[in-house]
């Protein structure tokens, strides 16, 4: 499809969206060496242009509003529609962030109160003592989560350097513990789970360099890791703290709360368990919860409740690691939460960990026949599976867009081979689910009899496989003038 | 339960189907003892409930009118960005992985780096940080990062407050050290600048217009720079960069900035968007996604997430940054406002605004006894105004009697500038809106009088 | 697979050819066939001093990313400019067109292989 700056005709415009021209131009008022030279090269289009683009790019996409995602450890379940009514109203949408630190909160109530009963509520739902709703994204909270870690070590006068990773973690966590500035040691799993011989075999070389581990529970192979109170207890014992990833927190809602399990610093991902939407990679929300001790070192400022009922936030903080966001986090995402929080009240939360995981093994099981199942035992809200007699888990999921359904995540975790990661979501059916496992079956049969068709697949979207290496070598970032 | 589809005699079926009796006993793998003793008390709302309680919220923040800019301004959102970018393609797809189901996504990304690659004049762009702040870092460590063993940042004080706070935050324990250089009452030190880049010194960062709204040509800066063989970052307003020299014609390496101007209403905070762009000899230290254009097997022209070998999910630990997603939804907003807007709005937008803070800086020095500018240099859509009262008394004043915010008061963030009142006005702000800030500062001042008067009779 | 038998070989998979006091080095036909299209090849400059088992560039395909270990100590004296346009070269040709950087030597890595070695090595590796 062109580009919009291919339909751009020099000098169409839509007007009345800006003001009409001034008289006086910035000519007017600005020394002429501090002056663009010449117009941006933007499209020019009218307004059903514009429209007509957008519109066409749109059904060129697959969502979750119109296909079954299973993109594994995305939850990708179905965002509510209340939640885009809740986050449009004016009466937040025009609220400049600031005001609320000019007059101590005063004009602000109302997002004060969203912001303080989400912070209440994520406490209430993972056990721990305090939030932070700054951070902007999943990654950007575990920079958050690292960050405290390093400030209460130095606080105590340590020089604490390593942080323990398990070898199937997400990419973000090593890289945001290198943002922290610690030295990742990877810790090899053992039958799935991390082994608590290998944290041991960690202490005894490392020692009291070792600032924390952070893990992610249920792991990224979709199993719940059962040596979770041993691990806590030897980390502990160092006085290391330990950090939980929240990215498989639907999994466990109202079944565990990571505070009570014992974990220092979590994460949560609320564009994945709390239902707001993806945007196609973004704006998310990843707030940070910690224990007691560390409240100190949360983010500024922070948001307290007054005697009278009022709201205001709090700055004077001066173990604070600082500001991670220019204010108090994403809140048209924190308010998509809040909503969808309200609307489901602690039991419907219960019921989304309960249904997310019912899912995942029916899908798990039905499918023992069609994909090699490496770990044959009851999963959690995902589960992974190789692509079996030889074939590739990237020809799979291309058969799979072809008829409709979103491939799950792929090639991750890298130990498992040829690997495919369905998570279903509570959100779906029955009859879904058994669609897609009907559709597995077919690509696999028919791919077992014609590999070469499923390796020309997908026919009927917009394109077909794309040349990936002539985009990297060639570099065509944007459009030429 | 809402958003659950199951019957009970699916559930039932499926649990058959597993093996297995009840829902709980698909969670034999959690330990009894860890099983939550208490969780969130409060029951769920019927939608029609959770619609009322948010309408009250809402109504219960005041509308006010509003000189606060700061960074972040109040510009009209064409009602085409909300109907656009709110399609649900959009909103609820995921990351573009499956380059065929996602070609929606990919082609607007690949069109908005383009819009901010010539809104710059860089070669460049990535598709979106989290926002201005978190850009400005990721510049910084770009240039630590290509200097190799260089770690110091020559930083302008007139960069966003804010903003150097984050820095502050995120630099904590990596080998960057900040240089500040401080500002002479609102403009940049030029000369200071020049001379704090040394042989050690990896990049230098400022703003354009600066936290004063001082509009200014960085050009020799950044020729200091290369000189020393350091980088150049600016942090920009996208919309005046319209009318205002840009990074590209200055010299500068990279630019950076806050998107919100673009198409984002400011929402208490956020989401916001970080922009990036930056030459091409940089892109492989360019944190963040990015989108190339390539063809299918076909033929066809076709878009795909490229360069990826830069990120965390390849490199892990050694990733240009720990970022693994864009703000995405913010972005495609920002593409599509540009798009209405086009070449000659934009420009509408940025030269209103800037006339009007003109209009409103003549209006409050003519019109204020004692008020004077704080200096003389060119400024624009923003101005810092030098009051006889405190700044901040005044802004509280004024939005408690005439629920009217004037403007920043610079001396939160700056020694000596408590009378200092920073005044953004966008194209909103027109003359009848000035008019009425004149008599809101007109009131308060005298009120402020009176209660002086009254507190030293005692 | 053949790797050629008058060069030596490191375990990251690198390749070294010495000459007098000057050595080449790239990476093997292993290394290229695991990283598959190669897209970007991040070599040290000329007079950059590289130590035996130091990282000193990367080595970037499609999906994956690798780093480049210099086999040698010593000062880069030429680098493989044709890579900066055409690193598929690597692809083609990694023993010849493909090579990387050149260097005066100071010291070898007392860690290399034979080719007989590496191939066993790659054996391993590889399945």
């Amino acid at each position: 499809m062109e580009t919009i700056y291919s339909k751009s005709v020099p000098g169409r415009r839509t007007t009345g969206l800006a003001p009409d021209p001034v008289k006086e131009g910035a000519a007017a008022f600005l020394p002429e060496g501090c002056l663009r030279k010449g117009l941006p090269g933007l499209p020019e289009c009218s307004e059903l242009d514009v429209v007509r683009h957008f519109t066409q790019l749109a059904s060129k996409n697959f969502s979750v509003d119109g296909n079954f995602y299973p993109l594994g450890s995305c939850t990708m379940k179905y965002d509510p529609k209340i939640n885009e009514v809740a986050a449009g109203l004016t009466g937040f949408t025009s609220l400049h962030p600031m005001l609320a630190q000019l007059a101590n909160g005063q004009g602000c109530q109302g997002a004060m109160h969203v912001l303080y009963t989400l912070e209440r509520s994520l406490c209430a739902i993972t056990g721990m003592e305090a939030f932070t709703l700054q951070p902007m994204a999943g990654a950007n909270g575990e920079f958050t989560g690292v960050a405290i870690i390093a400030a209460y070590h130095k606080s105590l006068g340590r020089d604490r350097r390593i942080m323990l990773i398990p070898d199937a973690a997400h990419g973000t966590n090593p890289a945001s513990a290198a943002m922290a500035g610690f030295t990742v040691v990877e810790l090899p799993s053992k039958d799935g789970m991390i082994d608590p011989e290998a944290i041991r075999a960690a202490i005894e070389k490392y020692g009291d360099s070792i600032a924390g581990l952070m893990m992610t529970c249920p792991n990224t192979l979709g199993l719940m890791e059962v040596h979770v109170k041993e691990i806590v207890e030897l980390l502990h014992g160092i006085d290391a703290l330990v950090y939980y990833d929240g990215a498989n927190m639907n999994a466990i809602l109202g079944k565990m709360r990571v505070g009570d399990a014992g974990f220092d610093v979590v994460h949560l991902n609320l564009h994945k368990t709390f239902a707001t939407p993806h945007g196609g990679g973004g704006p998310g929300a990843g707030p940070v919860g910690v224990c007691e001790r560390l409240i100190p070192f949360l983010p500024s400022p922070r948001i307290t409740r007054k005697a009278d009922g009022s709201y205001e936030f709090l700055t004077d903080a001066p173990q604070s690691i600082g500001k991670i966001g220019p204010f108090y986090g994403s809140f048209g995402v924190l308010l998509r939460a809040m909503a969808y929080i309200w609307r489901l009240g602690g039991e419907g939360l219960e019921r989304v960990a309960e249904y997310a995981v019912l899912n995942a093994n029916y899908m798990r099981v039905k499918l023992k026949d069609v994909l090699d199942i490496p770990y044959d035992r009851l999963c959690m809200h995902e589960f992974v599976a190789s692509a079996p007699h030889g074939l590739r888990a990237l020809d799979l999921a291309k058969g799979l867009l072809e008829r409709g359904f979103h491939a799950p995540t792929i090639y991750f975790p890298l130990l498992v081979h040829e690997c495919l990661m369905p998570e279903p979501t509570e959100t779906e059916s029955k009859q879904t689910l058994d669609a897609f496992c009907d559709a597995l079956a077919d690509i696999v049969a028919k791919g077992r009899e014609h590999p070469e068709e499923l390796a020309a697949a997908p026919h009927g979207l917009p394109v077909t496989r794309m040349d990936e290496t002539e985009a990297a070598r060639g570099m065509h970032l944007t459009e030429d003038m | 339960m809402p958003y659950i589809p199951h019957t009970e005699a699916e559930r039932d079926a499926m649990l058959k189907t597993v093996g297995v009796a009840s829902l709980d006993d698909l969670f034999v793998d959690i330990a009894q003892d860890l099983r939550p003793k208490s969780f969130l008390a409060s029951a769920g709302l019927p939608e029609q409930e959770v619609r009322t309680l948010c309408e009250e919220l809402a109504a219960r923040n005041t509308r006010v009118l509003s000189f606060l800019g700061a960074g972040f301004y109040d510009h009209y959102i064409p009602a085409a960005v909300d109907a656009l970018a709110g399609q649900s393609a959009f909103v609820t797809a995921y990351t573009p992985y499956q380059a065929e189901c996602s070609q929606g996504t990919l082609q607007a990304i690949y069109e908005f780096q383009t819009a901010i690659a010539r809104l710059t004049e860089l070669d460049c762009a990535n598709a979106s940080l989290y926002d201005g702040g978190t850009a400005l870092f990721e510049a910084c460590t770009m240039c630590v990062r290509s200097a190799k063993k260089r770690t110091k940042i020559v930083l302008d004080e007139g960069i966003n407050p804010i903003w150097r706070r984050m820095l502050a935050t995120y630099a904590r324990n990596l080998p960057v050290d900040f240089v500040l250089v401080p500002l002479k009452n609102g403009v940049s030190d030029k000369e200071a600048l020049k001379a704090a880049i040394d042989d050690e010194t990896a990049g230098v960062a400022v703003q354009n217009p600066n936290f004063f709204g001082v509009v200014d040509d960085y050009s020799d800066v950044f020729a200091a720079a290369r000189d020393k063989k350091a980088l150049s970052v600016i942090s920009v307003n996208p919309v005046l960069l319209s009318v205002l020299k840009t990074p590209g014609a200055m010299g500068a390496d990279i630019a950076v900035g806050e998107g919100q101007p673009l198409g984002q209403p400011l929402d208490f905070g956020g989401p916001y968007l970080g922009l990036m762009a930056c030459k091409k000899a940089l892109v492989r230290q360019m944190p963040g996604r990015l989108v190339g254009r390539t063809h299918d097997t076909e033929g066809r022209t076709g878009y795909v997430l490229t360069l990826q070998a830069r990120e965390q999910h390849i490199r892990r630990s050694k990733a240009t940054s720990n970022i693994c997603s864009n703000q995405n939804l913010c972005a495609l907003r920002a593409l599509v406002y540009l798009s209405l807007m086009g070449p000659q709005g934009l420009r509408d937008v940025a030269e209103n605004s800037i006339a009007n803070a003109h209009l409103a800086a003549r209006e409050i020095v003519n019109g204020i006894e004692g008020a004077s500018l704080l200096n003389d240099a060119p400024f624009g859509n923003e101005v810092a105004i030098r009051l006889p009262v405190p700044a901040d008394v005044l802004v509280q004043r004024c939005l408690v009697r005439h629920k009217c915010v004037p403007g920043y008061p610079a001396g939160r963030d700056f020694e000596g500038m408590e009378n200092v009142l920073i005044v953004a006005c966008t194209e909103k702000n027109t003359e009848g809106q000035v008019g009425i800030l004149l008599d809101a500062i007109r009131d308060v001042i005298a009120w402020i009088g009176q209660d002086e008067l009254c507190q030293a009779r005692g | 697979m053949s790797n050629p038998a008058d060069l030596k070989y490191s375990k990251s998979h690198e390749w070294v050819r010495v000459e007098g006091d000057e050595a080449t080095v790239g990476i093997t036909a292993f290394a290229q066939d695991s990283l598959g299209d190669i897209t970007y090849v991040e070599a040290p400059a000329v007079d950059d001093t590289v130590s035996a088992e130091g990282e000193c560039g990367s080595i970037e395909s499609v999906k994956a990313a690798s780093d480049l270990v210099s086999p040698v100590s010593g000062t880069v004296v030429a680098v493989n400019e044709a890579l900066e346009s055409a690193p598929e070269v690597i692809n083609k040709d990694p023993y010849g067109e493909g090579w990387i950087f050149r260097v005066k030597v100071s010291e070898l890595s007392g860690d290399l292989m034979d080719a007989a070695a590496y191939d066993a090595f790659c054996e391993q590796e590889g399945h």
